[in-house]
């Protein structure tokens, strides 16, 4: 089944501590779409979280402390690092090298750092992953967040994924441009900033019409969705994996 | 707005958000900038290698930046400009206040100077009696409310059309209500012109001043920059002390920038290089030109390496105009003369982070500001660096204030944090605890402010980890 079998033996999942938490089958699709390309999944179970909301937040000991764990339990290979959201995998790839810019550390880190891919960025161009649809035609929109978009540089990729599927019609929204508001701790010390900015973004998913919207990460879709559900808004969110392996699937 | 007032950011927040005109003008108005700006820009790799141009200038400045002012000041006395330090926004007031006493001067027409604000200049002077007056159309505009700018480069962008006819009607004397555009301008332009004829003294503010020649550099599309400096008999220009640019060949590249980011312009109506005063036989400009540079804690940033980018800034405003948060509560809110994300970073370290430290909390790191920043401010890395000192937990901060929000409830929910995070039995605890009760949590204290607006998020019944264990993933 896979596309290049030859190519990549195996790979590191880091399935991030939001999608182990609230979302835990967006991260076992992401890891079913590698195995279908014919790659081994390893999933440290000893892994957290990236280490960002102590990062934004201002508690930057304890957020190395988390990171440096992480880069422990990923050191045993040098294998890929696959993280199914752009906000986590921008955290780990260029923000660990800020943490560790004046440590000893840093080269070992830096060397983590380069291992880490997004998920659809290396599905679409480490695996050139290939997908027939199977689904019935239906109508969608996307979401990128803001560091799969300004950090990774994924959010072509997400939606070449999402065209490769025959049978789904991707409508753009008119300010993808624009942070949904969440931000992590962000929504909290200020929710009514948050609020406004995650108001407009459900108004602009509603404005293209469409009823569900995809987004390769669950912190923007745990807020937006959280305010279609307060607002009674009929529009469903879900993480692009999923959705692709569903598609697939049939 | 006076920076001695009580800072309320949380209610000034909540004020701007309920105005839904005020948010209107934002959107159309940052909207209508950020188009323009892409226009100009509209080749990406061109506009990188600009950028990088623009970063490396800006950098090499800071690194010599006590040299360069030196010979700046040496180069202007040369010229015939008279050269003024001032450490404190106090002693800036004062050395305008001097120059205006000195020449018997009552009015002051001003162009447009962001450091003028800083210093309030406009309180202080007229607490003395004086007549400050602003002919930056924007700033005429808000002058004639009794408002501050809030905007770095379109000071009354918070307003439309309509509100402006209203200002016009009700401050200037037999004027009536018009909503046509050519006549609101035709009016202000009746006045001001009448204002430079009179005026005793011209101000203005400097965005490049070239070290090598003594030149000072003013960019505008409003002719009354050129006004205000070479009308009046006296012209006193302030800067900031990272204004300064090594030499003429800078220019070009940093113009550009600031163009572009500014108004999506590739070059303005005017640009202004002012050498010194009028000379012998010459029938036109000020008898004397002064230079004021203000230091206002600048130095203090520059010692500080990864801070010291602050002072890269050119003073373009995109960053406010790509900003979804400056967006939707307007620059008022900020209760700072630099509204924004280059206020989030810049004030704090100015006043403090016990009077500005909750600037630094209005922003989601989205990073739209570095992503367009001309000069390449690495700002979300600020915003967190200005967070960490605002907790201070190592006592090692270097901005005024820091450690202003030391907490023992969030230090120890972060502590409590790490460990579910880097031990695996206290994780595996957590997790358990987020399967059985996470669904059941009382809506307070975090998740009070989360379910404002949204539901409360479902916690699942297996983790990843289990399913991965299940599904027999490999593990390692």
């Amino acid at each position: 089944m896979g596309n290049n079998p030859a190519k990549v033996k195996t790979v590191y999942y880091f399935g991030t501590c939001l999608v182990d938490m609230a979302y835990p089958k967006a991260g076992m699709a992401g890891i079913k779409l590698l195995q279908r390309e014919g790659v081994e999944v390893i999933f440290p179970q000893e892994q957290g979280c990236c280490g960002q909301p102590a990062y934004n937040s201002g508690f930057r000991q304890e957020a190395k402390d988390v990171a440096w764990k992480q880069v422990q339990v990923f050191s045993g290979n040098n294998y890929p690092i696959i993280v199914p959201s752009g906000s986590c995998a921008g955290m780990m790839k260029y923000h660990y090298l800020e943490l560790f810019k004046d440590d000893p550390e840093y080269y070992e880190v830096k060397k983590f750092c380069d291992r880490v891919h997004e998920l659809t960025s290396y599905l679409n161009n480490e695996l050139k992953a290939q997908y027939t649809d199977k689904g019935s035609p239906v109508k969608l929109t996307w979401h990128s967040s803001c560091h799969a978009r300004r950090e990774m540089g994924c959010t072509d990729d997400s939606k070449a994924l999402i065209r490769q599927l025959k049978n789904v019609e991707l409508v753009e929204i008119e300010r993808e441009h624009e942070c949904c508001g969440f931000g992590g701790t962000f929504s909290i010390k200020q929710p009514e900033i948050s609020a406004a900015m995650v108001h407009d973004k459900v108004e602009d998913i509603k404005n293209t019409g469409t009823k569900k919207f995809l987004t390769g990460d669950c912190g923007c879709m745990m807020n937006i969705t959280g305010h279609m559900g307060k607002e009674k808004v009929a529009i469903e969110g879900q993480h692009i994996a999923e959705f692709i392996l569903e598609r697939i699937n049939g | 707005m006076a920076s001695n007032a009580k800072f309320n950011f949380k209610k000034s927040i909540t004020d701007a958000l309920a105005d839904k005109q005020l948010r209107a003008n934002f959107k159309f108005a940052t909207d209508t900038l950020r188009g323009k700006r892409l226009a100009v820009f509209s080749d990406p790799e061109e506009t990188m290698h600009l950028r990088k141009v623009g970063n490396g200038l800006k950098r090499n400045v800071l690194t010599k930046l006590p040299q360069l002012l030196e010979q700046l000041e040496a180069k202007c006395k040369e010229n015939g400009i008279i050269v003024h330090w001032a450490e404190t926004v106090d002693e800036a007031n004062n050395i305008v206040l001097d120059l205006m006493e000195k020449h018997s001067a009552h009015k002051m027409v001003k162009g447009k100077s962001m450091v003028s604000e800083e210093m309030h200049l406009n309180k202080f002077l007229e607490d003395q009696g004086k007549l400050p007056l602003e002919t930056d159309l924007g700033e005429y505009i808000i002058q004639l409310n009794n408002e501050p700018p809030s905007h770095i480069i379109v000071p009354a962008v918070h307003k439309n059309r309509k509100q402006i006819a209203q200002i016009f009607a009700d401050n200037i004397p037999g004027v009536s209500y018009t909503e046509d555009t050519s006549e609101l301008l035709a009016i202000a332009r009746h006045k001001l012109r009448e204002h430079y004829r009179t005026a005793d003294i011209g101000l203005s503010g400097v965005n490049f001043a070239i070290a090598e020649s003594g030149t000072l550099c003013l960019v505008e599309n409003e002719g009354n920059g050129r006004m205000c400096t070479a009308v009046p008999p006296v012209h006193v220009a302030l800067m900031g002390l990272e204004k300064v640019v090594e030499k003429l060949e800078d220019i070009p590249p940093l113009y550009r920038l600031l163009c572009g980011s500014a108004t999506g312009q590739r070059i303005t109506t005017y640009f202004n290089m002012i050498k010194g005063p009028r000379k012998a036989g010459e029938k036109d400009g000020p008898k004397e030109v002064h230079l004021i540079i203000l230091d206002n804690g600048r130095s203090k940033i520059l010692a500080d390496k990864q801070l010291r980018q602050t002072l890269q800034c050119i003073r373009c405003g995109t960053c406010l105009n790509h900003c979804p948060v400056y967006t939707r509560i307007g620059g008022h809110a900020y209760g700072s003369t630099y509204p924004g994300p280059i206020g989030e970073i810049l004030m704090p370290q100015v006043e403090g982070l016990d009077k500005k430290g909750s600037l630094p909390t209005a922003s989601s790191l989205c990073n739209a500001c570095e992503e367009v920043c001309p000069v390449m401010i690495p700002i979300p890395n600020l915003i967190r660096r200005l967070r960490d000192e605002s907790y201070d937990m190592d006592g090692e901060g270097v901005v005024k204030g820091h450690g202003f929000k030391k907490s023992l409830v969030e230090t120890i929910v972060w502590k409590g944090w790490k460990l579910t995070q880097v031990n695996a039995t206290c994780n595996k605890l957590m997790l358990l605890g987020v399967q059985l009760f996470g669904n059941m949590l009382p809506k307070v204290g975090p998740l009070k402010a989360w379910t404002s607006v949204r539901t409360s998020p479902k916690f699942a019944r297996q983790s990843l980890k289990d399913l991965a264990k299940k599904e027999g993933i490999r593990n390692e």
